[in-house]
């Protein structure tokens, strides 16, 4: 039963925040603003992250692949095939709930047991739609670019292990990455990302906004906010891939 | 003028408001006193929308809230300025940006003529100063005054202050005190303050109405006060133990 009260109120809250803007210069200003906010700001891990795990992925694949009926330029196409179908569109997604949806939940959680949220209300403003639609809008079109680069960044990581650690020259790295490449591959992993994008932002915000209490409860809606959007990712993750693969 | 009738509401088996019926006058202040948990909060919680009472009526110069659509209710939602009890002032933005956020968001006026508005309101509650500060740089006092501050940036006709004076010292609660008291007859408008400082009573209290367990149990004024012959507001009124002896002693 409990679960079905959180759904039901999850899809209130979200629809109720899919409502015309007050106003809708201040809607742009706050929709750039978590754009820079959760995109650029997370930029940074996200590189980092991507270029240390493309260089893992393909050490890794060049140790499995010791074999003379493998051709090297495998390590190649397992590296891009790993990055581009799991580790950037999945993986990363992880990285940001961890890091946006707690984010998001410590914000909303706190202008709600600080009566910020209240005050919105009371001034007539409808405070899901000015709190949670920037966010979610704001993810859904920058999360996508951060996998983009997540990818690009990831494979530049693996080229660079690869021959700095002589697993793999230039050449076959290279040839592998081409070869027999799919852009569909990329439309499925953007299409995950953008879902995802959605669940970090809405399972964050809904954590944040029904908060009871003071910073305590806050600190608790925002573990709850990365577990949560965590299992729905990785659920969401099997039916696409299910629906878009299979 | 606003007007609650016969209002109700219970969270579970909790009975916290028990058919209470005020008529709160205009360009008066009117104060709400009780004990802490004695419904005070959810009554003015009730009135401004944030909590739906089970039964009963509020009526804002005749417009009757509850039963208003939701646009309705937006719009005179426009008529109210709020001061809750922690200035419940947004973090992320300056001193000016707070006061300019309504008017941001329900005029058309350019930053040039919202600026000056905030200036004006930032004036009228002494803080002409603060303007590139943030919430999280100024004092209790002075966040209560910016968000009085914020309150009146848009003319409104009610306000409502839910325990202006908690956490703050003597001589900044009457300063908040004398502020509230003097913008509701400057501007007119309907004021009703939560309380349960007697000084404040004492300081601007028009008409003073006493909640006990949920229920209007008093009303009169500052002056009735000190003279009540129902024992629950005698034992609030004389609850320190200052001034049960000087009570002894007349």
């Amino acid at each position: 039963m409990n679960i079905f009260y959180h759904i039901g109120r999850y899809a209130l809250l979200i629809s109720q925040s899919f409502s015309k803007p007050e106003k809708g210069r201040v809607f742009r200003n706050q929709l750039f603003a978590e754009m820079e906010s959760l995109g650029i700001g997370s930029l940074g891990i996200v590189s980092i992250i991507s270029l240390f795990m493309g260089a893992v992925i393909t050490i890794q694949s060049a140790f499995g692949f010791e074999s003379p009926w493998i051709p090297l330029y495998a390590v190649g196409v397992a590296t891009r095939d790993s990055i581009i179908l799991e580790f950037s569109p999945t993986i990363v997604s992880l990285i940001l709930a961890g890091k946006v949806g707690s984010s998001i939940a410590s914000e909303i959680g706190t202008m709600r047991v600080t009566e910020q949220i209240d005050a919105l209300e009371i001034m007539g403003i409808n405070s899901k739609n000015h709190l949670i639609l920037p966010k979610l809008l704001a993810a859904v079109l920058i999360n996508p670019l951060l996998i983009i680069v997540s990818m690009f960044l990831g494979m530049t990581g693996g080229f660079v292990a690869g021959v700095f650690t002589k697993a793999v020259t230039a050449h076959e790295y290279i040839y592998g990455i081409q070869y027999q490449f799919k852009a569909f591959n990329i439309s499925y992993a953007l299409v995950k990302t953008i879902v995802f994008a959605f669940i970090i932002t809405s399972v964050s915000s809904y954590h944040g906004y029904y908060t009871e209490g003071g910073a305590l409860e806050v600190g608790k809606s925002s573990t709850r906010a990365v577990v949560y959007s965590s299992l729905v990712i990785l659920l969401f993750n099997v039916l696409i891939t299910q629906i878009l693969l299979a | 003028m606003i007007e609650i009738r016969n209002i109700n509401k219970s969270f579970g088996q909790r009975h916290v408001l028990k058919d209470i019926s005020i008529n709160f006058e205009r360009g008066k202040t009117n104060l709400i006193i009780g004990e802490s948990g004695s419904g005070k909060t959810v009554l003015i919680k009730t009135m401004v929308g944030l909590i739906t009472p089970e039964s009963g009526e509020v009526i804002y110069d005749g417009r009757n809230f509850l039963l208003m659509s939701e646009k309705e209710r937006k719009d005179i939602r426009k008529e109210i300025g709020m001061l809750f009890q922690g200035g419940a002032l947004f973090d992320s933005q300056t001193v000016e940006e707070n006061v300019m956020f309504p008017l941001m968001m329900f005029t058309d006026m350019s930053l040039e003529e919202r600026r000056e508005r905030a200036n004006f309101c930032l004036q009228k509650v002494n803080l002409p100063n603060a303007h590139k500060l943030y919430p999280s740089e100024i004092s209790g006092g002075m966040k209560k005054r910016v968000a009085i501050a914020r309150a009146i940036a848009l003319n409104p006709k009610y306000l409502f202050c839910d325990e202006p004076n908690s956490g703050l010292d003597p001589h900044t609660s009457i300063l908040i005190d004398e502020l509230i008291s003097e913008i509701t007859h400057e501007f007119n408008m309907t004021t009703i303050v939560i309380t349960h400082d007697m000084n404040s009573v004492l300081e601007i209290g028009e008409h003073v109405f006493f909640i006990y367990k949920g229920e209007n149990v008093w009303k009169g004024s500052k002056e009735d006060i000190l003279h009540p012959e129902d024992k629950r507001l005698r034992d609030f009124v004389y609850a320190s133990k200052f001034l049960q002896r000087l009570l002894a002693g007349q």
